[in-house]
């Protein structure tokens, strides 16, 4: 009898596995929520997991302010939808209350959510936060582990993680210290687009190709924005992007696409010759170790 | 790469110390089936650059962290996926060398067939010895010994079979550890790409599958020898704050099963209670299923209103087996705080934890020479034989018949850090 599950099915159901490890294992976890494709594969699986009952936790965003306002309704209209409680952690009232000191304006404030994210899970004496990072984006990710340990002060220690065997997640933690747990560790880019469309997920439109105005900066296209004006000399373009993803305004770049449709953009990831966040993340190209630095941080 | 949705996924590990081209091989699947793409690659490129390497060093597409590039060492298991649309792979990539045992048994513990490198040049070593132990040890059943840089032995067709006749004998000595495992032999030139992905043409005398067509046609639908139900209960759902006046009394069990098949109407009993019941729904999302599959998510409400919590366990009622609260299993201790053997510990098995005291260390295992030695406290990355005497019942089966629930790991009461591993062995 040849019974085995596709890797779709596997992949969902090694998520649900780890989603109802946390939920039956921490006291006040919180799911990472960013109005983001991966994020919103969580909440898909947080739905095959936990109904008919609520989720076992509420949803947190970490606003850093420089949001496309268009995912900003669609995190606000999903939440209504699902009927769920959602908390958003700014770094407005970070910067306010002395915590976060931009060096400028413009700076990009990516970093910067590790500083929000962890006032936040003091504030709510959260012991796990669910996050939709993957093994496959960044190779510091690709070593960290499912349910991966953080110190009272957030940092990740590379050198000293708990070794995670078989399917048996230790997610015991001292008060103050917490976990970080990411179900979909072992997806790749393509495995998401997969499941949005099997699954038929909604995104923000901007994961979709539209036209936009643009400036070419750095072998990068950058958006023209309030946040992100053109500089003097630069030229103005409007051609048509889509965002492979969604992040602070300042630091995620869309790509030159024409797919309109999930199909379409999954033919395109199919031929990409370049990295999710090698194209698209522009905090990510400035040094080898940038995400490991962010990651010993506090960051997610 | 094809786009498709019915594929399996198979898992594998790597074993090999720095020398045997681990990395290469690695590299080169990853390379050959166009999982690197162009900024990876040029990342690479500079690097090698750096490093006065005049070939791209494509090695360095497993070096992950800060620390491990400055002194070129591996210190942690990575992950790598690629995908050549008949199957998706996980590779767990093992460093060879610091925290040797503990990595290889982290690795091993999620892999279900094992690569062991031996360098062409240098035949069996202790290391080729110690990586047969561990990945027997740990229950993989498929083995593909590689014998890599036949480049640097002139492709030589004798040495090759000598070193697989050499490698058969020694293995019997292990046969105890593991009743029937798969190994199969392959000679390969990670360097030059030969019988990676691509055959070559240095060795038109192998008739054998490459690597990666061993991959793509291994059977793994019988590695599980126990066909019993076994589901442990992660989750209980209760939606009884809803306004939905259906949903009030509505009750469901969340889990994932371990190994057999779970149907509709089937009688069912909970361990360790031992109530009875039978299966009313089986649910993955909002849709209703007939039968539950190994590894699968399920939600499930039954015909009776009987009392489960986490921890329980769900198994058919014709089943013997039984909870228990004693049992032998060979461990692997992580912690660089020795095991003492007059401290608590948890034991953490399926979804259930207990406290767990030491009844006595049966023996240890020396990894050189697999001679049983005596002991009375482990270290570091210490195999050794260990008795427990346990709070709670749990429901547990031999490792080797049901790796799901045979496996538990320990953790410090105290720290609460994962410092050992273990897999139980029950005696007829």
């Amino acid at each position: 009898m040849k019974k085995l599950l596709t890797h779709l099915d596997w992949l969902e159901s090694e998520a649900i596995h780890i989603m109802r490890e946390v939920a039956g294992q921490c006291s006040n976890p919180v799911l990472l929520f960013s109005g983001g494709k991966d994020s919103l594969c969580l909440l898909r699986i947080a739905e095959k997991a936990f109904r008919p009952g609520r989720f076992p936790f509420p949803l947190m965003h970490i606003d850093t302010g420089h949001n496309y306002p268009e995912v900003i309704n669609f995190r606000d209209k999903k939440v209504n939808a699902l009927d769920e409680r959602l908390i958003v952690a700014s770094l407005e009232d970070s910067i306010k209350k002395g915590t976060i000191v931009l060096k400028s304006e413009e700076e990009p404030r990516n970093k910067y959510q590790s500083i929000t994210l962890l006032e936040a899970i003091e504030e709510h004496k959260f012991d796990c936060c669910i996050g939709g990072a993957r093994r496959d984006e960044e190779k510091a990710r690709a070593k960290e582990r499912i349910m991966s340990f953080r110190d009272e002060f957030g940092q990740w220690d590379p050198k000293n993680q708990r070794p995670e065997l078989w399917d048996l997640y230790n997610a015991k933690v001292h008060k103050g210290e917490n976990i970080r747990a990411f179900p979909i560790s072992n997806w790749t880019e393509m495995d998401v687009w997969q499941y949005i469309e099997r699954e038929k997920l909604s995104l923000p439109d901007i994961y979709f190709a539209h036209t936009r105005k643009i400036v070419r900066r750095d072998n990068a296209i950058v958006p023209v924005t309030e946040v992100t004006p053109a500089k003097n000399n630069e030229l103005i373009e409007n051609i048509m992007v889509r965002f492979r993803t969604v992040g602070d305004i300042t630091c995620t770049a869309p790509v030159e696409s024409n797919a309109d449709t999930v199909e379409k953009i999954i033919l395109e990831t199919a031929s990409t010759s370049i990295s999710e966040r090698g194209e698209t993340r522009l905090d990510d190209q400035v040094s080898e170790a940038s995400m490991e630095q962010r990651k010993k941080e506090g960051y997610f | 790469m094809k786009k498709n949705t019915n594929d399996t996924v198979l898992r594998f590990m790597t074993c090999g110390s720095v020398d045997d081209g681990k990395s290469t091989v690695i590299g080169r699947l990853l390379f050959d089936t166009k999982t690197i793409l162009t900024d990876t690659l040029n990342q690479i490129k500079n690097t090698s650059k750096k490093k006065g390497m005049t070939e791209i060093d494509l090695s360095l597409i497993t070096d992950g962290l800060q620390a491990e590039r400055e002194q070129g060492i591996t210190i942690d298991v990575a992950y790598r996926y690629f995908s050549t649309g008949n199957r998706k792979y996980i590779i767990a990539d093992a460093p060879g060398h610091e925290q040797y045992t503990r990595n290889m048994v982290t690795a091993a513990s999620t892999a279900q067939l094992a690569i062991i490198l031996i360098d062409a040049r240098k035949g069996i070593s202790t290391q080729t010895k110690r990586h047969t132990f561990l990945t027997k040890l740990v229950g993989i059943k498929h083995i593909i010994v590689a014998i890599n840089k036949m480049d640097l032995i002139e492709f030589d067709e004798a040495k090759y079979k000598s070193i697989c006749d050499n490698y058969k004998k020694f293995e019997k000595i292990f046969s105890s550890l593991n009743t029937s495992i798969n190994i199969e032999f392959l000679p390969m030139s990670a360097l030059k790409g030969d019988m990676i992905v691509d055959r070559g043409n240095s060795m038109d005398w192998y008739k054998g599958p490459t690597l990666l067509e061993f991959l793509e046609n291994l059977d793994t639908t019988h590695d599980n020898k126990e066909s019993s139900l076994r589901f442990p209960i992660q989750y209980v759902c209760r939606p009884r704050e809803s306004e939905n006046q259906e949903l009030h009394d509505f009750r469901a069990f969340m889990g994932r099963i371990e190994s057999g098949f779970l149907k509709i109407n089937d009688k069912i009993k909970i361990l360790p209670s031992g109530n009875k019941s039978s299966i009313k729904e089986i649910r993955v999302g909002e849709k209703n299923i007939n039968e539950a599959i190994p590894e699968q998510s399920v939600t499930v409400t039954l015909t009776d209103e009987i009392d489960i919590s986490r921890g329980d366990m769900l198994v058919h009622q014709d089943d013997s087996i039984k909870a228990i609260k004693n049992f032998t299993g060979m461990v692997c201790w992580f912690s660089e705080i020795p095991l003492s053997i007059n401290r608590t510990y948890l034991i953490m098995h399926t979804t259930r934890t207990s406290k767990a005291k030491i009844t006595n260390i049966n023996h240890k295992i020396n990894i050189e020479t697999l001679n049983h030695e005596e002991a009375n406290e482990l270290k570091t990355n210490d195999i050794a034989n260990i008795s427990f005497k346990l709070a709670q019942p749990l429901i547990v089966d031999d490792y080797n018949e049901n790796r799901g629930t045979g496996a538990f790991i320990i953790i410090d009461e105290t720290t609460f850090h994962t410092v050992g591993a273990g897999m139980i062995q029950l005696l007829d």
